[in-house]
Order: C-alpha cells, then sequence, then structure tokens
C-alpha cells in the first residue's frame, strides 16, 4: 500500500520560545479533505505553518512524513516543488513583483524541478485565462504587484487563484474563510472543490464551520491547546457550531 | 593662506585659466568667475562641522591636486559610448568626453523651429544676453562652494532651450563621460536648460567613467522652467568606483509648471547630489524620485531641497536606497514652505533597504513650515529584508537567494517603473538585475510582455 499524503507523528513545535503544538498525531491519505478546527490559540496555523516551513517555527519534537519522505528536513522551497502549498492567513504584499509575472516563474521552477517543459507566455496566459474567470477576477489582476494594495477578499482570491495554477498534490488552507463575505466564500469554496481529485489532499484549517457548508470534508479535527483532541466526520462540525469549543476545552484542561 | 591649503591650487590655477576660459573677454562673465573664485577662496571646502556636510567628508577631494581634465588623447569610439550609456536611445545626443563636446559621438536631428541644443560656449557667442540672464543667477555659490568652482572653472557644458509653446517630443541625452588619465583630472561641466512658458522637453543627463583612474566630476545644471512648461528630468550617474561625483541640480519653475526629476545613483565613489528646486509662482506641480544603489566602499549623499514660496503647488518626493557591503548613503531632505505658501501639498519618503550588516545609511527627511494652511507629512525608514516576504515566495518554489534578489528589484522598481524614457528604464532595470544574485531568475519574473 502507498504511503499516506501526510503522516504527523507526535508533533511538538515552539514559535519563538513558546510551546504551541503539544503532540498532534494526524494521517491524511490521497483524495481527502481534513478540516482542522479549534478555538483561538489552538494551535491551528502553527500546525499549517509547521508544514509549510516557516521559518522560527520549530519542531522539537515528532515526525512528518508527507508521501513517505521527511518533510521537516526539506526546504520551503522545496517542500512547494514537491507538491505542498498553504493558502496563508496573511498574503504578504511584495510592491513592485508582478502578479503574474512572478506566478509564472513560480510555476516554472516547478516544472523545472519535475524535469517538465517550460510555459512560454502565450501558454501560461491561456492556463490562467479561465482560473481567472473562475474567481472573478478581471484580467487587470495580472498587471498590479502582488497582492499589492489587495483587499482582504482579493488576497484569498489569489491565493486560491495560485492553488489552482500550481496544482498542489498537499494543498493547507490556513484559515482562507476568514473575513471573507459570503459570495467571496462560495468563489473561494468551488475553488477547492475544483482541486479535489483522487490524488490529492486538502487540510482545510478554519475557526468556523460556515466553510464546510460549501466544502465537504471527509475527517473533522478538534484541535485544542495543541493537541488533536476529538476526530470524526462532518457531523462533529455541526456540534461544533451548536455547542461551541467549550466543552473541548474544559476537557483539555482536565487532562 | 599656505601653499599646503588645498584652496591654493585652485587659485594658482584661476588666474591662468581665467584669461584662456570661455568668454574671457565679455566683462560680466569674467565678474561672475572672479567673484565665484573670491567666493570659494574665503569659504573654502565644507567640513563636517557644517549641518549640510555633517554626515559626507570632502577631505579626499580637498587633499587631491586635479588638474582640468586634457581632451583625450586617444579618442573615444562610438562602441565605448554605446558600453556606457543606453541601448536603443532615439533621441538628440550631445557627448562631451572630459568636458569636450565630440561632434562625432553627439548627433541633434531636426527640430522645431527656435529649439537649441548646443554647446553652451557657443550659447554665450550667439546668444550673450540670454546666458547672461540665467548662468549661476539660480544656483547660488555663496551657499555651495562645489558650485562655486564649478562657477569659476566651467569650460563647457550643454545649453538647451526650448521656446515657447513648443515641443521637443524627443528626449535630449547629455552624455558626460570622463576618460581619467595618470594624474587626477577634473571636469567642471555647466549646463543650462530653458524651457520657456508652454513648452515640453525631456532632458537625460548621464554621467560615467572608465578604468580605475581618480577622477572628480562636479556639475552645474540650471533649469528655468516657464509657466505652464512641462520638464521631464533624469540623471544617471554610472561614474567608476574611484569617481568622485559633487553635482548641484537647480531648478526654477514657473507658474502651473509640471516638473519631474528622477536621480538614479549607481556609480561613483563618493558622490553627493545636491537638487533644489524653487516654486516661484502658483500652481506648480513637482515629482522628484530618487534611487540610490550603493556597494562596497561607496558613499552616496542625496540632499534635496523644494522651496514651496508660493501658494497652491505640489510636491511628492521619493527616493530609495539599496545598500550592500560597506556601502554608505545619506538622505537629507528639506521642505521648506514659505509663509505665503498657503494650500501647499508636500510629501517626502526616503525608504532604504539594506542588504548587509556593514552598510549604513543617514536618513534626515525635514519640513519647515511657515504657512498654517497646508498639508504636508514626511516618512522615512530603514531596515533589512521582510522576512515574512522571504518566507512568501519561497512557499511558492522560489529558492532563498531569487526569492531575496527579487525582493530587491521589487523594491527598486517602484522608481524605475516611473522612467518615462523606455530605454533608459529598460537600461536601469538590466543594470539592477546584473548586480543581483540571481539575475537570470529573476529577469524570468518581472521581464515585462509577459
Amino acid at each position: 500500500m502507498a504511503a499516506p499524503m501526510l503522516e504527523i507523528r507526535d508533533v511538538h513545535a515552539s514559535v519563538g520560545d513558546k510551546p504551541i503544538l503539544k503532540g498532534v498525531d494526524l494521517v491524511a491519505n490521497a483524495g481527502e479533505v481534513h478540516a482542522i478546527m479549534g478555538p483561538n490559540g489552538s494551535g491551528k496555523s502553527t500546525l499549517a505553518n509547521v508544514l509549510a516551513g516557516r521559518p522560527n517555527f520549530t519542531v522539537t519534537q515528532g515526525q512528518v512524513h508527507y508521501m513517505g519522505r521527511n518533510l521537516l528536513a526539506m526546504k520551503p522551497e522545496d517542500r512547494a516543488r514537491e507538491g505542498v502549498f498553504m493558502a496563508f492567513q496573511y498574503p504578504v504584499e511584495i510592491p513592485g513583483v508582478n502578479n503574474a509575472y512572478f506566478l509564472k516563474s513560480a510555476l516554472n521552477a516547478m516544472r523545472r524541478y519535475r524535469g517538465e517543459e517550460e510555459l512560454d507566455a502565450i501558454e501560461f496566459l491561456s492556463l490562467i485565462e479561465e482560473k481567472l474567470k473562475l474567481l472573478g477576477l478581471d484580467e487587470s489582476f495580472t498587471k498590479r504587484g502582488l497582492n499589492e494594495g489587495f483587499s482582504g477578499g482579493e488576497k484569498k482570491r489569489n491565493e486560491i487563484f495560485q492553488l489552482l495554477v500550481l496544482q498542489p498534490k498537499l494543498a493547507i488552507l490556513d484559515e482562507t474563510d476568514s473575513g471573507l463575505d459570503i459570495d467571496a466564500l462560495k468563489i473561494v469554496a468551488n475553488g477547492v472543490n475544483m482541486m479535489r481529485s483522487p490524488e490529492r489532499t486538502t487540510l482545510l484549517v478554519t475557526h468556523y464551520q460556515r466553510i464546510l457548508n460549501y466544502i465537504q470534508p471527509d475527517v473533522v479535527h478538534v484541535l485544542v491547546d495543541g493537541r488533536i483532541v476529538k476526530s470524526g466526520g462532518n457531523e462533529l462540525a455541526h456540534e461544533l457550531e451548536k455547542h461551541g469549543y467549550a466543552q473541548f476545552e474544559a476537557a483539555a484542561k482536565v487532562a | 593662506m599656505t601653499d599646503a591649503d588645498p584652496r591654493q591650487a585652485y587659485v594658482d590655477d584661476f588666474s591662468k585659466f581665467e584669461r584662456e576660459a570661455p568668454g574671457a573677454d565679455l566683462p560680466w562673465l569674467r565678474d561672475l568667475r572672479r567673484s565665484a573664485m573670491a567666493r570659494f577662496r574665503d569659504r573654502g571646502f565644507p567640513t563636517l562641522k557644517e549641518e549640510e556636510w555633517k554626515y559626507t567628508s570632502v577631505a579626499p577631494i580637498a587633499r587631491t591636486t586635479f588638474r582640468r581634465a586634457p581632451a583625450a588623447s586617444d579618442g573615444v569610439a562610438r562602441e565605448d559610448v554605446e558600453r556606457i550609456a543606453f541601448h536603443g536611445f532615439r533621441g538628440h545626443q550631445l557627448v562631451f568626453v572630459n568636458g569636450r563636446l565630440d561632434p562625432h559621438l553627439s548627433g541633434v536631428g531636426a527640430l522645431p523651429e527656435g529649439v537649441q541644443i548646443r554647446r553652451l560656449e557657443e550659447a554665450l557667442e550667439g546668444d550673450p544676453a540670454l546666458v547672461e540672464r540665467h548662468l549661476a543667477r539660480h544656483a547660488a555659490f555663496d551657499r555651495q562652494p562645489f558650485a562655486a568652482l564649478n562657477t569659476a572653472f566651467w569650460e563647457d557644458g550643454a545649453f538647451v532651450h526650448v521656446p515657447k509653446g513648443v515641443a521637443v517630443p524627443e528626449p535630449i541625452h547629455l552624455v558626460f563621460l570622463s576618460k581619467p588619465q595618470h594624474e587626477p583630472t577634473v571636469v567642471h561641466a555647466r549646463n543650462l536648460i530653458l524651457i520657456d512658458e508652454g513648452a515640453v522637453a525631456i532632458v537625460v543627463e548621464s554621467y560615467a567613467g572608465w578604468g580605475d583612474g581618480l577622477y572628480f566630476t562636479n556639475p552645474v545644471t540650471e533649469v528655468v522652467v516657464g509657466d505652464e512648461a512641462v520638464f521631464n528630468h533624469y540623471k544617471l550617474q554610472r561614474e567608476s568606483e574611484k569617481a568622485f561625483h559633487i553635482g548641484v541640480l537647480q531648478i526654477l519653475q514657473g507658474r502651473a509648471s509640471n516638473v519631474t526629476d528622477n536621480s538614479l545613483a549607481l556609480g561613483g565613489g563618493l558622490v553627493r547630489n545636491d537638487v533644489n528646486t524653487w516654486f516661484a509662482d502658483e500652481g506648480g506641480e513637482l515629482n522628484l524620485d530618487g534611487l540610490y544603489v550603493v556597494g562596497g566602499r561607496q558613499h552616496v549623499d542625496n540632499h534635496t531641497r523644494i522651496d514651496h514660496a508660493k501658494p497652491h503647488c505640489t510636491s511628492f518626493e521619493l527616493y530609495k536606497g539599496i545598500l550592500d557591503g560597506h556601502g554608505r548613503a545619506v538622505f537629507y531632505g528639506n521642505i521648506v514652505v514659505h509663509k505665503d505658501a498657503q494650500k501647499t501639498n508636500a510629501m517626502q519618503t526616503n525608504k532604504n533597504l539594506l542588504l548587509s550588516r556593514d552598510a549604513l545609511v543617514d536618513s534626515i527627511p525635514g519640513l519647515q513650515i511657515l504657512a498654517n494652511d497646508v498639508k504636508c507629512r514626511h516618512g522615512s525608514s530603514i531596515g533589512h529584508m521582510d522576512e515574512e516576504q522571504v518566507f512568501y515566495l519561497r512557499s511558492r518554489g522560489l529558492d532563498e537567494e531569487t526569492a531575496r534578489s527579487l525582493l530587491t528589484y521589487g523594491f527598486a522598481a517602484e522608481v524605475v517603473n516611473r522612467v518615462r524614457v523606455l530605454p533608459l528604464r529598460a537600461a536601469l532595470g538590466a543594470w539592477i538585475l546584473s548586480r543581483l544574485p540571481a539575475s537570470a531568475a529573476v529577469s524570468d519574473a518581472v521581464r515585462e510582455g509577459l
């Protein structure tokens, strides 16, 4: 049997000196969508960033395997080239770097790495055209600086745009739904659903159940105080919606 | 004054020079040179004790004996100029080598009636009254010692005159090349640019040098922009690494005139640029941009002063610096809003990106506001690269070196993209790319025309 797409074993991680993750275990197979839910400060975003390789997020214990390989030993750019993508909670603005040229060079960096032919300008343009339309973005979007002066909603849509163009194997969405109005949320959800396939895995990090009305997860995990305290089906998300995180937080304290 | 006094050599040389200087037979010019020399003799070289020169020592210039540059003996080939100038340039071009116009390298195309693009010395013969009315009337040599030296010793430079209502669509490129000799040489280039009422012109000044010889370029450019005239000015400074470059640009703006100036300081060992602008009437608009890229042991000092002397004028200033190695930069900005200059709108920004631990910047933005109904802001930043941005790019598959190079390019791009002379913009972009470790990858990421 093939190795799982992602296998997280007893991961402890600190941000600076502060321990945040205190033993996370999670296995996600190809074709699955996992939602990771939890209250503020539970470590959801830390987990996402540890997987993407953000500097200063130090794994102090445990292991992460991505398609059977040691993910933590890889540089962030190599993770990206191997097919790991994180949609940022707060995408950074990079003035002076064009949104589309940048994405083209990122895509070609990955294609080179995989030994694939690079795309020329015409191929790239035809590739992005339909994806822009899908996300309700007009062509001027490609002419602007990378996230420069984008509204919060535009930044999130740009992350999903990159996701659709780069076609990763493991997509990690770090609270992509936060701050979106209902229309933008549907657009983002639609983009994520388009990416669903037997070869891909999605980790959906979110505080709210709302986005799960549009993306049906296979597994829902509840992360509290740096540990996954409960995993279940989509019904778990509805339970959280009704009763909140209080019961799990109380349990975590007792433990 | 003793022989050891650095002024002495200039004083001695002046008595010889003034007899053979251009316009030596014109009494007003002789008097002008003499008073400038007297001013320099009394004042001497600036020292670190002076507020305006606090961060830039000119001791290396004071202690060097420079000879006025002789004509380059072995000539200069067109390829040399093309290598140093920029490709694809279409327009009018005057090329000065060691301060002297090289007619073979220069080329002025068909011009609208009345437009003059010629040597200043020629203008002195052709239209002495016009030159007299403006020369050294704007760039004050009483307060600027290097302008005083230039006023005393200038031998040639460009004269550009665009008469009322005339537009010169092609850029006018003034190229100053230094080909240093065995001993240190100096060129005091002098330019006078007159853009009359309602006229439109673009002028690019380029300064560059060869080899590793020691030389000193001390240019002064005076610009008078008439009412409702539109003037774009660029200064591209790519002197060689040992060169001293001390330049003064003085711009006088008429009513409802529109001026952009972009100062691009890429070369030189010890560099000082003074840009002074004066709103002489209402409704003027000024965009003052600058980019300095400083590495090795280079020292680049940009001093700008904008005088809002009249109401309803607008100035936007953006200077950005990239520093590496032991590079050192100074930004000193002064916006003076005079008492009657109500409804002034002024914004001054200086941003510096440090790429090394040993680079150093002194940024001194400043506003002096004497009017009470104005909108003025200024801001300054000095910082290393944003690691959030680096991580973002790496998380999209760019290696670290490419990410850092791309961010450096992006930092400069804000100024580069304001250059409206496209071959100049391309040359500038290419020059910056060539300095980046991951230039090929970045070139791919920023190339226009996707």
